[in-house]
């Protein structure tokens, strides 16, 4: 054995095949991380270009563009889509791309398992987007998928369950991959507490992915039982119940919320010193800060379920375990505030996208706080204010992180630095448009709107066509971003190693853009 | 050995992932025509089916002789480790749920159904209880008696379990025939329940009127004992692989981790049974 191990990386010096069979072949993490974002990419034009129809029709009160059961296609898969095929794909290429420059490691821990990852992804996506085209349409029951409704579509929605089953399995591979990534392949000298945060916020959301992703495989498979094999579950009739689905659901779905923020926690804590030039402030408390949401996000779930009917000690249970979340998060908010207290800070877009992070995220936290309480949330349950919260959370907060990784990263994918002037055009039409397009959602929710509908009562008119103007400019906002990276990859002002002059970390002490392998010799980190 | 850490494989690109994806939605749709009775459902199934099967025999195929010729270090011999044990606390997490459903269909649901308001208004007269099939279904059953099957099986997997850690020791000490003799009657006491577990099913439908459609107590008995003895299966699966590795030689006293991972699986298979067995059979 001993032998062998003085061999280093053999086979490390292919060179990437031409052609298509790199990208299908592929075991390179770069290569991979590229493939993850392209999907990504071509999933939120396809979510997006759902978005835009739900905005148009409610644009004003009445039916006009879709009918109502196209419409809750739309709502459903616009839901999907964007979680399974656009956030969690989009955190998985950074993942990639950006686990092993920052620890040190040649490449993942399982190449060959990563591709397959990867690769399960267009299968579950064509699945998902393909049927719509079948009889009956695509499945209109709500991302949330609740029986009994769920239990009565048509052919759709038996497949919708085996692309979950699909993403699922692509998921907990992804997840086994990086987290055996970060604890077996770091550089030596890299102990877990030298990592930098986005590496921990990974970390922790591959353990929730690996927890949570087959609870959701086993709720999706009761479901396929009891529309096809006869099983009672969730039918009263036979002794089950249809709550149970909800609880099943929801233990999933709450720490899936945070598989969906924990990793933009991470890039925010890259982006925010770096442009601060000032190191993180209290890197121990983040790390404490984002274990503690993880395992809080287990004890949750039934703040989803306040009107379902559940005992008055259960409801308060869940309201105060929900509430005592916002201190761990808050302790991030502060300390990304201080660290740019004093902070030589400057605002290229990456920074733009992190700062309006941290501010509108934090209004979607707070709505959270407020639906967390009971006697409020008994009110606002599946209203637009429920919208209002979540859109705030994810459009303002992870799709924002993402991008401010985006603009920060992309100088070392590529080589090339970011348009700024393209970039800020971005950020200021996003940043505006997305409250112009959100806000309202509130004023809504609070008056009543409820959510999931393709008509409305006139009261509601004139808030629901500011907020799909926003939606237009937010959309169409979008474009920017594709000519920004189009144009990175293409050419532009060539990147340094260290692309960015407050830049830490070992990714920016290798060349830009970064050589198809590195790390074939560990770094020493002191 | 840690002067040397940058001993790290990096597998050349693979085709084996893309046949697996394309394997797996061609199964997929095949199940998916096949529960709506549509033609050409079975073949996709049968199609994706067999080529799940090529790649994994290919595929693992690969990382055998990979291993075999000595490519696997220390460091990836630990990712190994690594990552077989986050997957079987997802398999964990995977009966948790099934677990969860039957404790809420005990504790919560039938209980419900059979107090209250539901009493007075929706169900009168269901008393509950467990087993049970539920309010509103008119076939009975007979439950699945812990005593007799059930039990015998406890035991051989028990069995089992000691089986595989002996071979697991005579490996550690470099005695292939006790090593060949131990997965031998590990793989058949795998078996012998597999098949226990068949002739249970069967006289459960034809005999007990338990099926999956009774109710909450057939839909969590046949969930969670099905899905444990399709591990059972899979299980025994890779047993015999192991076993035919080392009928062929393969594995030193210190370099073994394939019969680790599969032992490793198979004392989870046990532990979920046992659980099964206190749950689902005995009370
Ligand atoms: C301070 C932390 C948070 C709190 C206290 C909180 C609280 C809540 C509550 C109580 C609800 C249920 C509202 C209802 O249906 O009546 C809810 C819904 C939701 N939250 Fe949060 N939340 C927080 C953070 C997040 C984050 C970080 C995300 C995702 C990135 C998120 C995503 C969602 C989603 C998607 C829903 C709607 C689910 C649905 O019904 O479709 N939340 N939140
Ligand atoms: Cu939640």
């Amino acid at each position: 054995m001993e032998a062998n191990l003085a061999q280093p990386l053999p086979q490390a010096h292919h060179a990437a095949p031409g052609g298509v069979w790199r990208w299908l072949a592929s075991t390179n993490h770069k290569d991979i991380g590229t493939l993850y974002f392209w999907f990504a990419a071509t999933m939120f034009l396809i979510g997006g270009l759902m978005a835009m129809l739900i905005r148009a029709e409610l644009f004003q009160p009445g039916l006009q563009l879709v009918q109502p059961e196209a419409f809750n296609q739309l709502t459903t898969l616009h839901g999907l889509i964007m979680i399974f095929g656009v956030i969690m794909p989009a955190f998985t290429a950074f993942a990639n791309w950006q686990v092993p420059l920052m620890i040190g490691a040649p490449d993942m821990a399982f190449p060959r398992m990563n591709n397959w990852s990867f690769w399960l992804l267009p299968v579950a996506g064509v699945f998902l987007v393909g049927s719509t085209l079948l009889p009956g349409g695509a499945v209109a029951g709500g991302w949330t998928m609740y029986p009994p409704l769920f239990l009565q579509g048509g052919i759709s929605y038996d497949l919708t369950i085996f692309a979950i089953h699909i993403m699922g399995a692509s998921s907990i591979m992804g997840s086994i991959n990086i987290a055996t990534t970060i604890l077996n392949m770091r550089a030596p000298g890299m102990t877990l507490m030298k990592m930098p945060l986005f590496v921990w916020t990974w970390l922790i959301t591959a353990f929730l992915l690996i927890a949570v992703m087959p609870v959701l495989a086993g709720a999706v498979t009761m479901l396929l039982a009891d529309r096809n094999f006869g099983t009672h579950f969730f039918d009263a009739a036979g002794g089950g119940d249809p709550v149970l689905f909800q609880h099943v659901f929801w233990f999933f779905g709450h720490p899936e919320v945070y598989i969906l923020i924990l990793p933009a926690f991470g890039i925010i804590s890259s982006v925010i010193p770096t442009f601060s030039r000032k190191p993180l402030f209290g890197y121990a408390s983040m790390v404490y800060a984002t274990a503690s949401i993880a395992i809080l996000s287990f004890l949750v779930w039934g703040h989803h379920m306040f009107t379902v009917g559940m005992p008055a000690a259960a409801q308060l249970y869940f309201m105060y375990a929900t509430l005592l979340i916002a201190v761990p998060t808050g302790v991030k908010v502060f300390n990304w505030v201080a660290t740019m207290w004093r902070g030589s800070l400057t605002f290229e877009t990456a920074m733009l996208f992190a700062v309006a992070f941290v501010c509108l995220f934090t209004i979607g936290g707070f709505s959270g706080l407020v639906l967390a309480m009971v006697p409020v949330d008994i009110q606002l349950q599946d209203t637009y204010y429920v919208v209002a919260h979540f859109h705030y959370v994810l459009v303002t907060g992870a799709l924002f992180s993402i991008y401010a990784g985006l603009y920060y990263w992309l100088p070392k994918w590529t080589g090339h630095m970011v348009n700024e002037t393209w970039g800020r055009w971005h950020f200021w039409l996003s940043a505006i448009s997305v409250n112009v397009l959100f806000f309202p959602m509130h004023f809504l929710g609070l008056a009543g709107m409820p959510r999931r509908i393709p008509d409305y009562a006139l009261q509601f008119a004139d808030f629901n066509r500011v907020a799909s103007i926003g939606g237009f400019v937010f959309g169409a906002s979008q474009i920017l971003l594709l000519i920004v990276i189009l144009k990175c990859i293409r050419g532009g002002e060539k990147a340094e190693a260290r692309a960015w002059e407050g830049a830490e970390g070992l990714e920016w002490t290798v060349p830009s853009p970064a050589p198809y392998h590195t790390f074939a010799q560990p770094p020493e980190v002191k | 050995m840690s002067a040397h850490p940058g001993a790290y494989y990096l597998p050349a690109p693979s085709h084996w992932p893309l046949v697996g994806s394309l394997a797996l939605m061609s199964a997929a749709l095949g199940a998916t025509l096949l529960i709506h009775d549509l033609s050409g459902g079975g073949w996709l199934l049968a199609v994706g089916a067999a080529g799940l099967a090529t790649m994994l025999v290919g595929w693992f195929g690969k990382v055998i002789r990979e291993s075999e010729s000595g490519l696997h270090g220390v460091q990836v011999d630990r990712s190994f480790r690594w990552g077989m044990s986050w997957f079987i606390f997802s398999e964990g997490m995977f009966f948790a749920a099934f677990f969860g459903a039957l404790f809420y269909g005990r504790v919560i649901s039938v209980p419900d159904l059979a107090g209250g308001e539901q009493l007075r208004l929706l169900w009168p007269g269901y008393s509950g209880g467990w087993p049970t099939a539920g309010p509103g279904i008119e076939a009975a059953f007979t439950p699945m008696a812990p005593w007799g099957i059930p039990a015998l099986n406890t035991l051989f997997l028990l069995s089992s379990g000691a089986t595989v850690t002996w071979a697991h020791w005579a490996l550690k000490r470099g005695r292939r025939g006790q090593l060949i003799v131990g997965l031998g009657l590990t793989v058949a006491l795998g078996l012998t329940f597999i098949g226990l577990q068949a002739y249970e099913y069967h006289h459960a439908y034809t005999a007990l009127g338990l099926t999956l459609g009774a109710g909450i107590y057939g839909a969590t008995f046949f969930m969670l004992t099905g899905f444990h003895g399709l591990h059972v299966t899979i299980g025994s699966l890779m047993l015999l692989v192991i076993l035919g590795r080392a009928l062929a030689g393969h594995f030193r006293p210190d370099h073994h981790f394939a019969f680790e991972a599969v032992s490793w699986y198979w004392h989870f298979v046990d532990v979920v049974w046992l659980l099964l067995f206190i749950f689902v059979y005995w009370l």
